[in-house]
């Protein structure tokens, strides 16, 4: 199994730098929100172990609620430059300076701690930011694989189309039987190729099994703390803590909205304060922490919870824990994205999300909170951050297709199926 | 929380009937000429409530207004700002908008004949009258006072198809019941479907199905003209102007019926029953709007069950593989039947284990939104003259009429209800984990990302691959279109009187 890796290089920016910044990383673009994929800065399309990247300014729009909030700190600028990728951070980076060398020494040289002579490759080892919580939609899946995958279903659909007539009224199991005779062929032919996943070795199958145990006993040791923390401490700060959730401005929702909606996945940046307090900074570090370890563990197959529609998406703290930012590749648009925040998995982001200033009352912080639907959705919005660059490796297939690809495959290379299994099978094509 | 009752003199009519006896109806668009003459005749326009007359009305008017329009009358910034964003925008304000709408290529804005540009009205009043009276009492309606208030950018014309659209299909047979005594009280996770609806999705200033108030201007009780409103029941102190109004979507919807059965006919090989088939599978309902799913065999609240025709209590939870009703079918895109959360569980621990996902789960469970937050009030009519299976198929006529529907639906909040529907359900290629696909219907086959082609329609099979219809054309084309504010009579009343700021 290849595992998937992230990368944050994060350098502090002058706001005087931001203009030009923008302009040269909107030459990345053909528009705004589409990015191409041959730029001479990045060539992401050479890249390719990236599933996800993007550039992004983090430049809070809502720095000011910190008055309102009584809070006095000052957060630095920050240009961030984020991927999710197949295999391991060094040779990632190696690949990056590689291929897209000159390119981030231009872009990065808007840094203030960049000039002609740093070294690249240590320089961004150097300002990596490591995620206190990284989610992978299907964890070992390679963007090699998603292609194979993605191609298999084309030809499948092609043959299918070409030859309904024999399909329609036979058993399904003889019809999956064909598919792969005629699968086989393509392969012999050099049409298609179905790459056999790496074995995982033995160390990290054992560290696989072994982490589970570990983090039981750690949770029992540290969770049950953090649970009387939070029913003494935090239930009464809960009950006074102020909301702040006013609409989004038009001028802020146009900026967004201009760098979405041009296929079925999107992204999202959002960044928020803390409350002050050690107990918040515990209970977000634990919460982050099993949430962490529910995506190595449970949720590592297509499901988050009840949500099959993230990609990939990750919280990383900034700023000495003073402020959280979550980066997100989700499916379909923010409002039904929302909704699914809402209606499906309200609890865990009350847990995480309810620890920043302005978010709806939540009680026990897993109840409420995000079913106060409007001012959860104003809050995200205000929060959101334009990202300015953003790259997809496949654009137009959401998470679920995906899936569904991968269990087309696998039902492809069975043995024999019996004849209930096969048509359960056949009904995915 | 105070539950007083709705006062259904304050409530235009059009938000409980569909005025479905007055078979003669058409909606005048309208700009303001004179803002005087404006607010003068919303003080004396004789607008129908959705108090039961005896006897029957034979006529009715309705009235609502676009952000442009309540700017026009001199509506104050501050309180145009407390309508929500996607109403001030307008449905063609913004590209990620028609993005989303799927109001691309040709049903983009750039190319309707209404909504757009200098086209964008300021008003619509809606005329119903009986069979021969409509001429009479739009005659009636086009006072002095209202000649000089409003400008007729254009008269949208409809015809009385007997409750089918034109493509031949019965329209209109599912809608929500709103819970008028005010006695639905929304859960969190509700596990049973209804078809009750909480009053607040579809009238402002009331709970909405998620228990809260969505948002709308608030006034303070001391400005100008306030009195004349009700105060507002999540904020006492205030009053409000939303109370009892809504938003109405308008959208002029082509159908190219000639296109939608020859493309049909070409499918089944001219053979009439094989065209009837993917017809109804496309739609969901046969044309005489029968449910392609066997019926209920609980009831349903909201829904009666006595035998119907067309009968309305049925969900597709007997369905799961699509092989009775296409997932991509029109009816079922629209309106999913489902619940918050799948599975009927009956325990805590079972719900707790749904809301883990820690169930074994077949490859489309749990992958639709839950119905009950995107529901839509739907009011629209047809326009353009019938058009029989036979006469499709043949050639079209020299000066062939225009056909379509005008179509109208009420909501609360605009983009939870009618955008999602639009985006999320009907446009979407990735809707019910399909692909590849949009509405049969209204689709625009426009590519999405690296997937170049999103003109299919698929048949699911018990066995077999499921039969694909490929190369759907676009089979409707978006004319016009508007978001409008429906004002309950106080507002109306308001608008006359408190738009106090000179030009």
């Amino acid at each position: 199994m290849t595992s998937q890796s992230n990368s944050m290089v994060a350098g502090r920016i002058d706001r005087q730098a931001v203009a030009g910044l923008q302009a040269l990383l909107s030459t990345m673009n053909v528009a705004p929100g589409r990015v191409n994929a041959a730029n001479s800065l990045v060539p992401f399309e050479k890249l390719e172990n990236i599933h996800f990247a993007r550039f992004v300014i983090l430049d809070d729009q809502t720095y000011n609620d910190l008055q309102l909030f009584g809070l006095h700190r000052d957060y630095p600028l920050y240009l961030a430059f984020l991927c999710d990728f197949d295999g391991d951070l060094e040779e990632f980076f190696n690949d990056l300076v590689r291929y897209a060398g000159p390119g981030l020494r231009r872009l990065f040289s808007f840094c203030e701690d960049f000039t002609e002579s740093t070294d690249l490759l240590q320089w961004m080892r150097d300002h990596n930011r490591t995620a206190a919580t990284s989610y992978v939609n299907w964890r070992g899946r390679t963007v090699k694989q998603i292609h194979e995958e993605a191609k298999l279903r084309q030809a499948i659909d092609a043959y299918l189309e070409a030859n309904d007539s024999t399909f329609a009224s036979q058993p399904a199991e003889l019809t999956r039987l064909q598919l792969r005779q005629f699968v086989d062929r393509e392969i012999a032919a050099e049409r298609l190729t179905l790459t056999p996943p790496p074995p995982t070795p033995l160390s990290a199958k054992i560290a696989n099994a072994l982490h589970p145990i570990g983090v039981v006993i750690l949770i029992l040791l540290v969770g049950v703390p953090v649970l009387l923390l939070v029913i003494f401490r935090i239930r009464s700060e809960e009950k006074s803590a102020p909301v702040y959730a006013p609409p989004p401005t038009p001028e802020h929702v146009r900026d967004l909205a201009i760098l979405e909606d041009y296929e079925s996945t999107n992204q999202f940046s959002v960044i928020g304060s803390l409350q002050p307090g050690l107990a918040r900074r515990w209970v977000v570090s634990f919460v982050l922490w099993v949430v962490q370890f529910t995506a190595l563990h449970i949720y590592n197959q297509g499901w988050l919870a009840r949500v099959r529609t993230i990609h990939f998406a990750r919280w990383v703290f900034l700023d000495d824990k003073q402020r959280i930012y979550f980066a997100s590749n989700y499916d379909g648009s923010l409002d039904s994205y929302m909704d699914d925040f809402i209606n499906k998995v309200g609890f865990g982001l009350n847990l995480v999300f309810s620890n920043s200033i302005g978010y709806p009352a939540t009680r026990w912080l897993l109840l409420d909170g995000a079913s106060d639907e409007q001012k959860f959705k104003y809050v995200l919005r205000r929060h959101q951050l334009p990202t300015q660059v953003w790259y997809n490796a496949h654009p137009g297939i959401t998470a679920i297709e995906l899936e569904r690809n991968g269990l087309i495959r696998q039902g492809l290379e069975a043995a024999t199926l019996s004849e209930e299994a096969a048509r359960e099978w056949v009904r995915l094509l | 929380m105070p539950t007083t009752p709705i006062d259904p003199k304050d409530v235009q009519g059009l938000v409980r009937f569909g005025h479905g006896r007055l078979t003669e109806a058409c909606y005048l668009l309208l700009r303001i000429r004179d803002r005087a003459a404006a607010r003068a005749w919303c003080a004396v326009a004789p607008v129908t409530t959705a108090e039961v007359q005896k006897p029957l009305p034979e006529v009715a008017l309705q009235v609502a207004f676009t952000a442009a329009g309540l700017r026009e009358l001199g509506v104050s910034p501050t309180i145009l700002a407390g309508f929500s964003a996607e109403f001030q925008s307008g449905i063609a304000g913004d590209e990620n908008r028609s993005r989303r709408l799927g109001d691309i290529g040709k049903s983009a804005p750039a190319n309707w004949d209404w909504g757009w540009r200098g086209k964008e009205p300021h008003a619509v009043v809606m005329l119903f009258a009986l069979p021969g009276l409509l001429a009479g009492w739009r005659a009636k309606v086009e006072s002095p006072v209202f000649h000089a208030a409003f400008e007729t950018l254009a008269c949208l014309p409809t015809s009385d198809l007997k409750n089918h659209e034109p493509f031949g299909f019965r329209d209109g047979v599912s809608q929500p019941e709103i819970d008028w005594p005010r006695q639905r009280t929304a859960a969190g996770n509700e596990v049973t479907y209804t078809n009750i609806v909480s009053v607040g999705e579809f009238l402002l200033g009331y709970p909405n199905e998620y228990g809260k108030y969505t948002d709308r201007p608030l006034l303070n009780p001391a400005s100008e003209g306030a009195d004349e409103l009700l105060p507002a029941e999540d904020d006492a102190g205030k009053m409000d102007l939303g109370r009892n109004g809504t938003y109405l979507v308008m959208r002029q919807l082509e159908q190219d019926v000639r296109g939608f059965w020859k493309f049909l006919d070409g499918a089944a090989k001219s053979d009439a029953p094989e065209r009837l088939r993917l017809a109804q599978a496309m739609v969901g309902r046969t044309t005489e709007g029968q449910p392609l799913v066997p019926l209920s065999e609980t009831p349903i609240p909201g829904i009666d069950d006595s035998p119907q025709d067309p009968a309305n209590n049925f969900t597709y939870d007997g369905d799961p593989n699509g092989t009775s009703c296409p997932f991509g079918a029109h009816v079922r895109r629209a309106n999913p039947r489902n619940v918050d959360l799948p599975g009927q569980p009956r325990c805590w621990f079972t719900r707790l284990r749904r809301m883990l996902a820690f169930v074994p789960k077949a490859f489309r469970y749990d992958v639709t939104a839950s119905t009950r937050f995107h529901r839509i009030l739907r009011r629209g009519r047809e326009y353009g003259p019938l058009l029989t299976i036979a006469d499709a198929v043949s050639p079209a006529p020299a000066g062939d009429p225009k056909r379509g529907l005008q179509f109208l639906c009420l909501n609360a909040n605009i983009t939870r209800q009618f955008e999602f529907v639009q985006n999320a359900w009907l446009m979407s290629t990735k809707f019910n984990a399909l692909s590849e696909e949009s509405d049969p219907l209204l689709g625009n086959r426009a590519p999405v990302g690296d997937c170049p082609y999103t003109g299919n329609f698929s048949l699911p099979r018990e066995a077999a691959p499921r039969q694909v219809l490929t190369g759907l054309p676009q089979f409707i084309a978006v004319r016009g279109g508007a978001y409008f504010f429906l004002p309950s009579l106080r507002a109306l009343r308001y608008f006359s009187k408190a738009a106090t700021q000179s030009r």
